[in-house]
């Protein structure tokens, strides 16, 4: 991993967010107004997602495996 | 006897065009980004009214805010909020001769682009690719400089007086006579200002109870003198001639609009080169159609004329048409003879009468002598009438750097539009940020370009527009390539998919070019 070339990457990924959202063409105090919008929607949003989605992602799981999980066993019952 | 020429038969050789679709990603990360920079303007704009901020820009005086409001439409939003944050790429004062290098004064701004200051340094040597100087006439030392010295010794340059008046000198005669000779036309007319001889000649020839018939992107001085003129027009789609012919037959067949009566004259706009697409026009199928609809053609070779043709005389010669099919040839002395002015060439009553009821002839200053004497010299060199092939050495110089820039650019990936052949190369960059950048970014590497943004073209396809030029060499091309290559990948500017969709050579289904019988 060179360190010089990561850090230029990172710093180009930063340049293209900035032309793309347009934060190159801002005031100095626009970019912080902007990008205290941006960390206050992204981080709770992130943080939110870490704490729920494992267990939504668990739940959906065992809600299949019941319906997919029943069907075997009721059709081998009625064959009988 | 009806002969018919079928439309693969017009086009002696292959016309490509292409205009690549905007990628949808592209388009969309363009449009969040226009909503982020319309979100702070509205929070500026609030700051500025409840007088947070200082208000820099022009506003009604306090008497005046109960009237009508002057500032409140989008125009005017966009220059505050939009157009002032990347101003600094437009409107850079120069202080040599536009050649292929020109110098340039630095300028700084401390309050975001609202002030200039100079710095008092001036940027040598920065290659220049935004000026119309398409054969390199734009010199300071050469033969036309001598002459135009002599001449300007001799008569001045005030010229105090319209052509009507005492401002006919034997100078204009003699540059009249050259002119109708390069175009191969009966007669010619030159004016003082190019967009002035759109604009003043067009409501001499149309009036009411006329049709113009113009295409979508016109210049400003075509839309202006068609406007003045009080003829009714009607827009076609750009360089597209199903539109046009379906506008042509409804005009011959169901007459003007409440009284049904046949139209006066039909007169179709169009220009040779569309300098912000790039793209040429049609013309053996406009000729085409205007014979057997029995209309009139203007065709405005502004930036095509001394660019295009293997001896440089235009769209006209481009196509191996004859010149006398095109019933008002205009043009202008600007671009490719490094002068200032503008021509209008045709039959001979038609200038004749454009002589007496043209306002540009009976108000307006003629032509000043040095100015006449640089045109007459430039025609002079690129017919080869003044004994060398310098003429014909600019022009295939021209013709080369054109294919041979265009290439490389597609190579590299950027989205380039319009035709093959054309000195204009516009380089989409779409995204408003990537504008100023691009702008900022060359000049930092010694590269003036011209970037183009709202309102000359629309709000999404922002544009770099390059104009080639018989005075760059290979040299400066590969420099230029260069850097262009190196912004590219540092602003991620290639969109290219390389899925060309190739131009359709014939037209769909029921355009036919014969002649009807009689």
């Amino acid at each position: 991993v060179d360190i010089k070339s990561l850090t230029y990457y990172l710093y180009w990924l930063y340049c293209q967010y900035e032309l793309i959202t347009c934060s190159y063409l801002m005031e100095p105090w626009e970019k912080v107004l902007f990008y205290t919008a941006h960390v206050a929607t992204v981080v709770p949003l992130t943080y939110a997602a870490y704490l729920f989605i494992p267990a939504h992602i668990s739940g959906a799981f065992h809600f299949f495996l019941h319906l997919l999980g029943n069907q075997p066993e009721s059709t081998v019952s009625i064959m009988k | 006897i009806h002969h018919i020429v079928q439309n693969g038969g017009l086009y002696k050789k292959p016309f490509n065009e292409a205009f690549e679709e905007t990628p949808m990603l592209v388009a969309v990360l363009t449009y969040v980004g226009y909503g982020v920079l319309t979100l702070f303007g509205y929070l500026r704009d609030f700051l500025r009214q409840w007088k947070i901020e200082k208000c820099q820009n022009a506003t009604e005086r306090e008497e005046q805010k109960d009237f009508v409001p002057l500032y409140q439409d989008f125009e005017n939003f966009y220059n505050r909020n939009l157009y002032m944050r990347i101003r600094d790429s437009w409107n850079r004062p120069i202080c040599s001769v536009p050649g292929a290098k020109v110098d340039m004064m630095e300028r700084v701004s401390h309050d975001y682009n609202w002030t200039f200051t100079y710095t008092g340094r001036v940027i040598k040597d920065v290659i220049n690719m935004g000026s119309y100087n398409y054969l390199g006439f734009a010199q300071n030392t050469g033969a036309c400089q001598e002459a135009a010295a002599k001449v300007l010794s001799q008569y001045g340059v005030g010229v105090c007086s319209t052509r009507q008046e005492m401002g006919n000198l034997d100078k204009h005669e003699e540059l009249e006579k050259l002119v109708a000779r390069f175009l191969g036309v009966e007669s010619a007319m030159a004016y003082g200002m190019g967009f002035a001889t759109n604009s003043m000649n067009i409501p001499a020839l149309v009036g009411k109870g006329c049709l113009i018939l113009s295409d979508e992107l016109n210049h400003a001085s075509l839309v202006l003198g068609a406007r003045l003129s009080g003829a009714t027009i009607r827009v076609f789609k750009h360089n597209n001639m199903q539109s046009l012919e379906k506008l042509l037959k409804d005009a011959i067949v169901h007459g003007q609009p409440r009284t049904r009566r046949p139209w006066k004259k039909i007169l179709i706009l169009v220009e040779g080169i569309y300098s912000m697409e790039g793209s040429i026009v049609r013309l053996p199928e406009v000729i085409a159609l205007k014979k057997k609809y029995k209309s009139y053609l203007y065709l405005d070779e502004a930036h095509s004329i001394g660019a295009l043709g293997p001896s440089g005389r235009g769209v006209v010669e481009y196509f191996g048409l004859n010149p006398e099919d095109v019933d008002v040839m205009m043009g202008t002395f600007t671009k490719s003879f490094g002068a200032a002015g503008g021509y209008i060439g045709g039959k001979k009553e038609l200038i004749d009468y454009l002589r007496i009821h043209s306002h540009s002839a009976v108000y307006a200053t003629s032509l000043s002598p040095p100015v006449v004497q640089q045109i007459i010299t430039s025609m002079k060199c690129i017919m080869g009438e003044d004994g060398t092939t310098l003429g014909k050495a600019r022009v295939q110089q021209l013709a080369e750097n054109t294919r041979y820039f265009r290439r490389r650019l597609k190579e590299m990936g950027f989205i380039i539009y319009g035709n093959e052949d054309s000195p204009v190369v516009p380089l989409m960059l779409y995204m408003p940020a990537k504008i100023g950048a691009f702008g900022r970014e060359m000049l930092k590497r010694n590269i003036g370009v011209v970037v183009v943004g709202f309102p000359a073209t629309p709000i999404i396809e922002s544009r770099a527009r390059f104009c080639l030029s018989a005075a760059h060499t290979k040299e400066i091309l590969d420099t230029a390539l260069k850097e262009i290559n190196e912004v590219g990948d540092l602003l991620q500017l290639k969109y290219s998919r390389h899925r060309l969709v190739p131009l359709l050579d014939r037209p769909f289904d029921e355009t036919t070019y014969e002649e009807t019988e009689d």
